[in-house]
């Protein structure tokens, strides 16, 4: 692999190595462009990846460390936060990022997404926009990605999808017994099943085998690279272009900015702790949703005392994170739902915001399964069944394989005091601010997540589950995954962080390219974020040789 | 300097956390090889005997294995070892107000010597303490976790839920997806 000096000025400086990072990597080095990329966390590769629950689950093996780099939460402002005693926010640290370690959901969004505030105009106490950009803007880009990356699906199935200009270059993966009771019973219902859109593969692609159905995807890294992660995909083809070092254990701490007010590139901290400043001739940041603010408000200056780019005060704001409830039902005969993929079937005829409902949002509906042995053992079974001792393990014993998951992936409104800010009192094992959130789903979210709830227990019920119940927990209305929104994307550099090509309206060559970009937040946004950064290094390659950047 | 002599934090803090796992996977494999029983690392012999009662009650054997066949308290006392070491004297505090209970409910009894139905009135009287939170969580981690942590021994807890680890998995895999049932 290429290797750089810290004292050689690059053509582009990446500050993550995840779902966006790992694209933009591919791109801009495929394009003849000089490119390192930071990532916080370590380079893990298949050979290290295991069924191990216990490593990967409860102890942050691929994800954010709570005890090393805390984050807070509070529900308003005028709480003080608190480090919860469990990890709340959850995002992917190792290269790859959360694509390793994703479900691999694989929704395109609806034409209608990017115009949701003309389509229904304003919700009082959340902050509706357009997207500066449209669904025909992005289409090449969703056919891009889905074909570079290796996506199954089947194009047409959803009655209710958007156009698309090619069908997903592989075919479903096989159903499960969850998406066969899940299509029958929504069928009975009238509503519209079809198979699930995967970045897992169905068939050997570009050099990679099939899933061979182990059932370890959500949460761990697929050690067939059948799930197609930037670390299983692109990543290797930007080393090999021989013009890109990824450097992992390199946690970025600061994007430096010279007199002119360009930035001339980051320091961040090597596996030892070392302070180490990168040069570059342009920074792009895809360190996602919660740490590219952390970033950007961290490298205070003179020049831009609030954090850089933020002039007005709006990086970090609009926190959106996933929404939706969960429900849960048992079935005669076993499902075995441990086997393969987690989601084979989907709806989508609730996604669409309806006036007649009486709330904003909306919402897909998937039929999974949510559990890992040592995860159901401790929450599968039904809200009255006992904790613990002998008619607990006999239920255990007979839910395991009998019980599946349906799932909302609903709206979330975007709200200007949800946010992601500086915590002034606590640090992490580096000695930098943690990571402060402060979020609350607005009232309609929380309507609209009651609503898909009671669609999901209706489709248990048709599916002829013995029992079915609503998961209301209160879990589920804290923030966790899909950290969106906080570096909002738009034309009006007073209400917005970047432009339409994600470049910050504050300093020329400072991109910021993730989930942070996204001005709505409606159910799986992977595939929607790699498209944004396809788009955006095709636009950033341009500009960088017409030397405009 | 043995991996419990300094705090979780502290070695969270100097090394990768794989490093944690391993530890836990090496205590376990040298124990499970050795041929006569392993002292406890963390656990007094006392403070084993007293938890014994408490986590069989949680995975109870019957016709089929519990958490004494899984070796949940040899897992508990690794945990304790490795990657949970800051939940000692969670256990420590756990386990002295669980004797007090005990002498309250059952005068002139120790834990261990209690009857089954005794064990289980005593747990039914501590189970919304942290300290019983803890030990549930812990005996399934231990008895429906990688065999490689030292509990579910023989894979009693993933034969007990029909969980099979394997790399690969063909179609039908349910009753509901099978040919004569789609």
């Amino acid at each position: 692999m290429k290797q750089y000096q810290p004292a050689e000025e690059v053509d582009f400086l990446i500050v993550g190595a995840g779902a966006a990072g790992g694209v933009m990597a591919k791109e801009l080095a495929t394009a003849g462009f000089s490119v390192v990329v930071l990532e916080q966390g370590p380079y893990l590769r298949e050979k290290d990846f295991e069924h191990d629950e216990i490593k990967y689950t409860m102890l942050s093996a691929m994800t954010n460390n709570l005890a090393r780099q805390p984050h807070s939460y509070r529900k308003s402002e005028g709480e003080t936060a608190k480090v919860p005693s469990q990890k709340m926010i959850q995002y992917g640290r190792q290269v790859g990022g959360g694509s390793v370690h994703f479900t691999a959901n694989y929704w395109r969004l609806w034409e209608s997404d990017f115009k949701q505030k003309s389509r229904w105009g304003s919700v009082a106490g959340a902050s509706l926009a357009d997207w500066p950009i449209t669904y025909a803007d992005l289409e090449p880009y969703y056919t891009k990605t889905e074909e570079e990356l290796g996506v199954s699906g089947l194009a047409g199935a959803n009655p209710f999808e958007a156009w698309r200009s090619k069908p997903y270059p592989l075919p479903p993966l096989p159903v499960k017994s969850s998406g066969v009771l899940f299509e029958r019973a929504t069928r009975k219902l009238g509503l519209h099943p079809f198979p699930a859109p995967m970045a897992i593969l169905s068939q050997p692609y570009r050099g990679r085998g099939a899933c061979l159905h182990c059932g370890f995807c959500e949460g761990f890294g697929c050690e067939m690279r059948a799930k197609s992660s930037t670390l299983a995909t692109v990543i290797p083809l930007a080393e090999r272009t021989g013009r890109c070092e990824i450097r992992p254990d390199s946690y970025t701490r600061k994007i430096e900015v010279g007199p002119n007010g360009r930035a001339t590139g980051a320091i961040y901290f090597d596996a030892h702790r070392r302070e180490v400043f990168q040069r570059a001739k342009a920074v792009v940041v895809c360190a996602n949703g919660s740490e590219t603010p952390r970033l950007l408000l961290m490298s205070k200056s003179n020049r831009f005392p609030q954090g850089l780019a933020n002039s007005n005060g709006l990086v970090g704001k609009y926190l959106m994170v996933d929404a939706g409830y969960e429900a849960h039902g048992v079935f005669e005969h076993p499902l075995n739902e441990f086997k393969s993929i987690q989601a084979t079937r989907v709806i989508h005829d609730f996604y669409e915001p309806d006036p007649k409902r009486g709330f904003y949002g909306g919402g897909g509906i998937d039929a999974r399964f949510e559990y890992y042995p040592i995860s159901f053992a401790l929450t599968g079974l039904p809200p009255a069944a006992p904790r613990w001792g002998r008619v607990w393990k006999t239920m255990v014993a007979r839910n395991f394989t009998r019980t599946m998951t349906l799932e909302a992936h609903a709206t979330c409104l975007a709200r200007e005091q949800n946010h992601i800010s500086l915590d002034p009192n606590i640090k992490d094992a580096w000695g930098l601010p943690a990571l402060r959130v402060t979020f609350d789903f607005h009232p309609d979210d929380v309507s609209n997540m009651e609503f898909l709830l009671e669609r999901q227990m209706e489709i248990l019920e048709a599916a002829g589950a013995q029992q079915a119940w609503p998961d209301r927990s209160d879990d589920a209305l804290l923030p966790h995954n899909h950290l969106l929104g906080t570096c909002r994307m738009g034309d009006d550099p007073k209400t917005s962080v970047v432009d339409r090509y994600h470049r910050t309206h504050d300093v020329p060559n400072l991109f910021l390219v993730d989930g942070s970009s996204l001005v709505t937040a409606c159910c799986q946004p992977t595939c929607t974020i790699q498209t944004m950064a396809y788009r955006a290094a095709d636009h950033l390659a341009e500009q960088a040789r017409k030397a405009a950047i | 300097m043995s991996s419990h002599q300094i705090s979780r934090r502290q070695w969270l803090a100097v090394s990768p956390l794989s490093a944690a796992v391993l530890a836990a996977q090496q205590h376990a494999h040298q124990a499970m090889r050795a041929a006569a029983p392993v002292p406890f690392t963390v656990l007094s012999p006392n403070e084993a005997i007293e938890l014994g009662p408490i986590v069989n009650q949680i995975i109870p054997t019957d016709d089929t294995p519990g958490a004494r066949e899984a070796g949940i308290i040899y897992f508990i006392d690794r945990a304790l070892a490795t990657f949970d070491s800051d939940k000692r004297e969670l256990y420590t505090k756990g386990l002295e107000e669980t004797r007090r209970k005990g002498a309250e409910l059952f005068p002139s009894q120790s834990i261990a010597d209690l009857r089954p139905e005794q064990q289980i009135q005593l747990l039914q009287a501590i189970e919304n303490t942290g300290f019983f939170e803890q030990v549930r969580t812990h005996t399934i981690m231990g008895f429906f976790g990688n065999p490689s942590y030292g509990g579910n021994r023989n894979l009693v807890g993933w034969k007990l839920i029909g969980f099979e680890d394997r790399f690969q998995f063909e179609p039908p895999f349910g009753y509901y997806d099978g040919d004569s049932n789609r």
